[in-house]
């Protein structure tokens, strides 16, 4: 019974099976956590754990003074990092579109060839960009170069997934328009197309190189260049005064193309 | 008589993005200039790539005859550990993240809190999660529980970010008639803030809980557990067999966690 008069004031209280409910869901929540948190237990060392606070002390009284000569190494790192998400991103553009075009429903050449198209979409989506490099860093050697390709690749999935959604999603109205003045297919795909999908293009492209400015300062930890190397060797090296700064040139590098990006993304829509 | 047509003909041509030409010469030019510099900058080694290729084909020829069994027990034991990493990383991430999600809300709290918050949140949220691990790695030791911090840290990074724009744009008008009755700021949070974001908050946490997933297969490549771990022993060993069934794993866990994710999502909504 909800609603119940006790001492001349109604009171509500939820009924018999919600309230079994609610308190079943947060049990479950309960046991899924502490089961999590036992697996986790198990595959830890305790006493580094415990140790940390000293560590950490120490880490932060070596940091200072950071060593800001390191910016002579510092800076040709950034331009690099800069060049790795920039030719990253826009090859990724680049492969994306014909990509996507194959995988929208509305525009596939044939069934096979979407089934692939999408095939790639997903694996190259689901398996990050530190993973991709990891593999090409395998082929193509360490260096820039296998950074962009790893780049690049993880860029093809999420920006191809974007525009071949835009895609389907298509008002067909102007096509179906600009058709029956006789165009030909290539002027459908520039007046009836292009225009509908230049502003989902260009934000999804703008969005997906602010992301990879951030992976392009981490590429460099397994081979990939840019200023991840940087921050491997500092690390390895116990070089805290370095770190900091490499830190630092991240904090600064990221902000700038968020910043960027926000604005251009403003601009096209 | 035949009639003349007296009518030049009309012409239309595209209105150019760029009017001036002289501007637009110039744009190219520096676009052109900077592939070339970019691409000598990538210092890319055809005999390498050769000698790779070789390797890529044994490598991909391998991924195609994925071997899930040889290592089966450190795939299982990977994926749970990286599971149980989201579980907790979520719901940890979650309760702490409370305070700087209403302290970044300028509309509720006064102004050092906001920029206090804000300020914490910046440096959350530039810090790659790669970088992150590496850096709780050396502090808390190899394993898991360096992982779930990780995690966590991100996860309050983005819960925080995204709550408090929902929060800044909430009705103030319920707010001011609840100050208006005297309501203290905590009774104002419960009763007038908390009910209008909660639907969203909810969204936020599940979508957040599979992005923490996706990580979680990465962060194990710096050695914060997880199935990144046994991947980047399998590469390290050369087991491309192994990899492959590694890879095919955390495509097919990602991609459910994915759906299920946003079939859940759309339920709650």
């Amino acid at each position: 019974m909800p609603i119940t008069t006790k001492n001349g004031t109604v009171q509500w209280t939820p009924s018999q099976g919600e309230v079994r409910k609610k308190f079943l869901q947060r049990l479950l929540l309960l046991v899924i956590f502490l089961l999590s948190a036992r697996v986790i237990s198990q595959e830890t060392m305790w006493p580094f754990v415990l140790d940390a606070p000293a560590q950490v002390k120490d880490f932060i009284s070596r940091m200072f003074p950071p060593d800001f000569r390191y910016t002579n190494r510092v800076i040709p790192a950034l331009v690099e990092t800069m060049n790795l998400s920039i030719f990253g991103t826009v090859g990724a553009a680049l492969v994306s579109i014909p990509l996507a075009i194959i995988a929208a429903k509305n525009t596939s050449p044939s069934r096979v060839l979407r089934l692939v198209a999408l095939a790639i979409i997903v694996t190259t989506r689901s398996v990050t960009s530190l993973i991709w490099a990891l593999l090409i860093v395998q082929i193509v050697g360490p260096g820039l170069f296998a950074g962009v390709l790893a780049i690049g690749v993880r860029g093809i999935g999420m920006i191809s997934k974007l525009l071949y959604e835009a895609i389907e999603e298509i008002n067909p109205e102007p096509i179906e328009a600009i058709k029956a003045t006789g165009a030909s297919a290539a002027q459908v795909f520039l007046y009836g197309y292009v225009p509908q999908l230049l502003p989902t293009f260009v934000g999804v492209t703008v969005l997906r190189w602010e992301i990879n400015i951030r992976e392009s300062t981490i590429i460099g930890i397994v081979g990939g260049g840019g200023i991840g190397f940087l921050l491997n060797s500092a690390v390895n090296r116990l070089r805290w005064d370095q770190v900091i700064v490499v830190l630092l040139a991240i904090l600064v590098i990221v902000f700038l193309a968020e910043l960027i990006s926000a604005k251009a993304r403003q601009a096209v829509t | 008589m035949t009639p003349t047509n007296t009518q030049p003909v009309r012409t239309w041509s595209k209105p150019r993005w760029i009017k001036s030409p002289l501007l637009r010469y110039l744009l190219f030019a520096l676009i052109i200039l900077y592939v070339v510099y970019g691409i000598r900058a990538f210092e890319i080694n055809p005999e390498r790539i050769a000698l790779g290729l070789s390797r890529a084909g044994k490598m991909f020829g391998s991924f195609l005859r994925p071997d899930f069994l040889a290592r089966k027990n450190y795939i299982i034991q990977g994926i749970l550990e990286s599971m149980a990493m989201t579980v907790v990383a979520t719901l940890a991430g979650v309760v702490l993240s409370l305070p700087l999600v209403f302290g970044a809300a300028k509309n509720i709290v006064p102004r050092p809190v906001y920029l206090l918050s804000r300020l914490i949140l910046v440096i959350f949220r530039s810090l790659h999660v790669v970088v992150l691990a590496i850096l709780f790695v050396i502090m808390f030791g190899f394993g898991p529980f360096a992982g779930v911090l990780t995690l966590t840290v991100n996860t309050m990074g983005f819960l925080a970010k995204l709550v408090a724009e929902e929060i800044e744009n909430i009705n103030e008008e319920t707010l001011e008639a609840m100050r208006s009755t005297g309501a203290s700021w905590l009774q104002m949070v419960v009763y007038g803030v908390w009910p209008q974001i909660s639907a969203r908050f909810t969204g936020l946490v599940i979508y957040r809980a599979d992005q923490s997933f996706r990580q979680s297969t990465v962060i194990g490549l710096v050695g914060a557990g997880g199935i990144g771990a046994v991947l980047e022993t399998a590469m390290g060993r050369y087991d491309y067999r192994t990899a492959g069934a590694i890879l095919l794993v955390i495509i097919i866990f990602v991609l459910l966690g994915e759906y299920g994710s946003s079939a859940i999502r759309r339920r709650l909504v």
